[in-house]
């Protein structure tokens, strides 16, 4: 990210000084810097309430009732989490508000997960090949219904306007697919 | 259509629901353990507003730069051979970023190219199937303070531009 970071910022300035844009440029940036808190505000009201809900669930001792039921598939993915960690439930709630295309719950869960999978890391500073894994499934964003373009392709009269969804989740699985094999390779070659 | 929007509206609610009904019926103090862990909240933000406003302020330089048309007019050549029209380039290039910027780019590609377009149904399929990578990185790795990525960066940048290919391949084939 250090790089990305890097790059990014100082070529958009160099290139912004190139181009005249210099003043677009700092007006975008004050923007980025508040639309960070917006988002942010947003996300403490949001993260907070499915904190909660999560936090109601396992008083209730229901965690570790649902980590049992998936665990066959996500254990297949994440060999070395252990059976009955939490991380289970946290990774099975995100990739199911995924799936039904739950935004606002997706990524409060997906913080959870990964605070889960961090509990298991024993470089706290370094990410987990559980860690990338899980958030490569997340960038593939496995979705039942892209509800936003649907709408758009509806508004303006698109004649099959649902006709989008299959080739979406085909392309949606295919990705998936790709970025986790992407994933295996690296790990491989950088071993 | 209509039965798959409407169990997408319930589902949230019927969770909260159940977890609220499940756990009075499991003698849980059900208010004070939503309080306990709504707490943990403000943590994680604090811990995540750095990563994000990092995020922010790059992408939005970066589109005021316009260093953006600039790589659009390079790769317009080469992805024409794919039979990508040049309008879904700045949906793709533009939706690792930000998924607003990109919502708006495809509103904009639908009302000008027409719903039933191959540049709008392309545009549509890659805003659905690709996610916001840099946001998922700056959220997800923000919340638990990591600072090593190792390949993460890579393969999630290959991955959406795989991804890309992939939309393409199966509009052609599908439509």
């Amino acid at each position: 990210m250090n790089i990305v970071w890097i790059i990014l910022v100082s070529v958009s300035i160099v290139v912004a000084a190139c181009t005249g844009r210099l003043d677009a440029l700092t007006r975008a940036m004050f923007d980025g810097a508040k639309a960070a808190v917006e988002i942010s505000l947003f996300l403490l009201g949001i993260v907070s309430l499915w904190l909660g809900i999560t936090k109601i669930l396992e008083d209730a001792g229901i965690i570790t009732r649902i980590a049992r039921f998936f665990k066959p598939v996500i254990t297949r993915f994440f060999k070395a989490v252990p059976p009955d960690h939490p991380a289970i439930t946290s990774i099975t709630l995100n990739l199911l508000a995924n799936f039904f295309g739950l935004g606002n719950a997706a990524t409060p869960l997906g913080i959870k997960a990964m605070q889960d999978l961090q509990s298991l890391n024993a470089d706290k500073d370094t990410v987990s090949y559980e860690m990338m894994l899980f958030i490569v499934l997340n960038t593939a964003s496995i979705q039942l219904v892209p509800f936003t373009v649907v709408g758009i392709l509806s508004a303006y009269g698109s004649t099959n306007p649902a006709g989008i969804v299959l080739p979406t989740i085909c392309t949606t699985v295919l990705m998936a697919a790709c970025a986790v094999t992407v994933l295996q390779l690296f790990r491989r070659f950088k071993k | 259509m209509k039965t798959i929007s409407f169990i997408s509206q319930l589902i949230i609610p019927a969770f909260i629901l159940f977890a609220i009904v499940y756990g009075a019926c499991r003698k849980v103090r059900v208010y004070d353990s939503f309080v306990a862990g709504a707490k943990g909240g403000l943590q994680v933000i604090c811990n995540i507003f750095p990563y994000l406003l990092a995020i922010f302020v790059a992408v939005k330089a970066f589109q005021a730069s316009g260093l953006f048309d600039i790589i659009k007019s390079y790769l317009a050549g080469p992805l024409g051979l794919f039979g990508i029209p040049p309008e879904v380039l700045s949906v793709a290039l533009i939706k690792p970023l930000s998924g607003s910027a990109a919502t708006g780019m495809f509103t904009d590609i639908v009302q000008t190219c027409g719903p039933d377009s191959l540049a709008a149904r392309l545009s549509g399929v890659i805003v659905g199937s690709v996610e916001t990578t840099f946001y998922v990185l700056a959220v997800y790795l923000g919340s638990v303070g990591i600072r090593r990525t190792k390949y993460l960066v890579p393969v999630c940048l290959i991955a959406d531009g795989l991804g890309m290919l992939i939309a393409a391949a199966v509009v052609k084939l599908m439509f």
